[in-house]
């Protein structure tokens, strides 16, 4: 009997948990902030170009459009570059008035200050850029930001 | 009368519950970090305007072919010159603004057959409708780059004394902007007007041949 007690005395005290909701809720309010759901899944391939003469990109504001070939799953919508907006190809007569759509979607105060994300393919011809930005001057969109992947300075 | 604790709620199963909903949020989470060259396109003007006669002196062309080969004023150029050669372009002040100031901040070679002031020199760029998107985005980069290279030398050379720690002082300058973007600086904002000044960014894009 008394090996059991010498035992006993000797155990550490266990860890008190009771912190560990805490922050575990700390980090999951953070991810819960930080989280922005993906409401676009893309139908082409974007791989962007690189640049190091890079701003950031104020996402509030931002209209994003996108641009390249279909990607495998999407063969069916043939090999030339297609412009994507949300979640479905459109024509390029389409993008006026899907920019007027992004733009009444958004914050009334940020409206003025609308920015039009381009995300394009690298391999994309320049000639449907130069047309995207034909609409957008069109649509009255002027400000445009390529959006491209960092290159480091070397 | 004996006093009744109340039962205390069992809290284990707290940290279960939160940390499912951690990994949920921590699956799906994508932290936003999209960066871009911020240009701005121009109105369309339908008002038929005589365009200013512009000196040929004061135009640098870029023009990339459909094989994606720069052509930089008349003469083949490889990407890795193009930045050196805007720099030299723009900073040549060779002769007056139209306020008939000479450029004393530049620093280039005084050309008289190159671009007369920062001011009135223009980069003018036009590409093939096959050119591809990555080698125009390497184009305009490199186009930007030499605008932020003069910029940042101008920022060094008048504002040093308030960043003394500042790797890149205009970068600095705007990186606080940034910061401050809710309490309004005039007199960041005017002295970061002041750089932009120096080099206006006049970069004009030619649309290309419909064939």
């Amino acid at each position: 009997m008394s090996k059991f007690r010498k035992k006993d005395k000797g155990e550490m005290p266990a860890i008190s948990t009771a912190s560990l909701p805490d922050i575990v809720f700390m980090l999951l309010f953070f991810f819960m902030v930080a989280t922005v759901m993906r409401d676009s899944s893309l139908m082409i391939e974007n791989k962007l170009p690189s640049a190091d003469q890079v701003e950031k990109l104020k996402k509030d504001r931002t209209i994003f459009i996108y641009a390249g070939k279909p990607s495998s799953q999407y063969k069916q919508f043939g090999e030339e570059p297609r412009i994507q907006f949300n979640d479905a190809f459109i024509g390029l007569e389409d993008v006026q008035s899907s920019i007027y759509q992004g733009i009444s979607e958004m914050n009334e105060e940020l409206q003025s200050k609308v920015v039009v994300g381009l995300k394009i393919d690298k391999s994309t011809n320049a000639g449907l850029v130069s047309d995207i930005k034909q609409e957008l001057r069109k649509a009255n969109a002027l400000k445009v930001m390529y959006i491209a992947n960092t290159k480091k300075v070397e | 009368m004996a006093k009744r604790a109340a039962p205390e709620v069992n809290a284990g199963s707290m940290a279960d519950i939160a940390f499912l909903l951690l990994i949920f949020f921590l699956v799906t989470t994508t932290i936003a970090k999209d960066k871009g060259l911020l240009r701005s396109l121009p109105p369309i003007d339908d008002s038929i305007v005589e365009p200013p006669i512009i000196k040929q002196k004061n135009l640098f062309t870029v023009l990339i072919n459909r094989n994606n080969q720069l052509l930089v004023e008349d003469e083949e150029m490889p990407l890795e010159d193009l930045r050196k050669a805007a720099i030299a372009f723009l900073d040549n002040g060779g002769g007056t603004n139209p306020a008939g100031e000479s450029c004393d901040y530049c620093k280039g070679e005084k050309d008289e057959s190159s671009s007369d002031h920062p001011e009135k020199a223009i980069i003018s760029m036009k590409h093939d409708r096959e050119t591809t998107y990555e080698k125009y985005m390497d184009v305009q980069n490199e186009l930007v780059a030499a605008y932020n290279f003069l910029r940042e030398r101008e920022a060094d050379r008048l504002y040093r004394k308030y960043y003394p720690e500042a790797d890149k002082v205009f970068t600095a300058m705007l990186e606080e902007k940034e910061k401050n973007q809710f309490s309004k600086d005039e007199k960041l904002n005017e002295r970061i007007e002041t750089i932009k000044n120096l080099f206006p960014m006049k970069l004009s894009e030619a649309e290309p041949d419909k064939n």
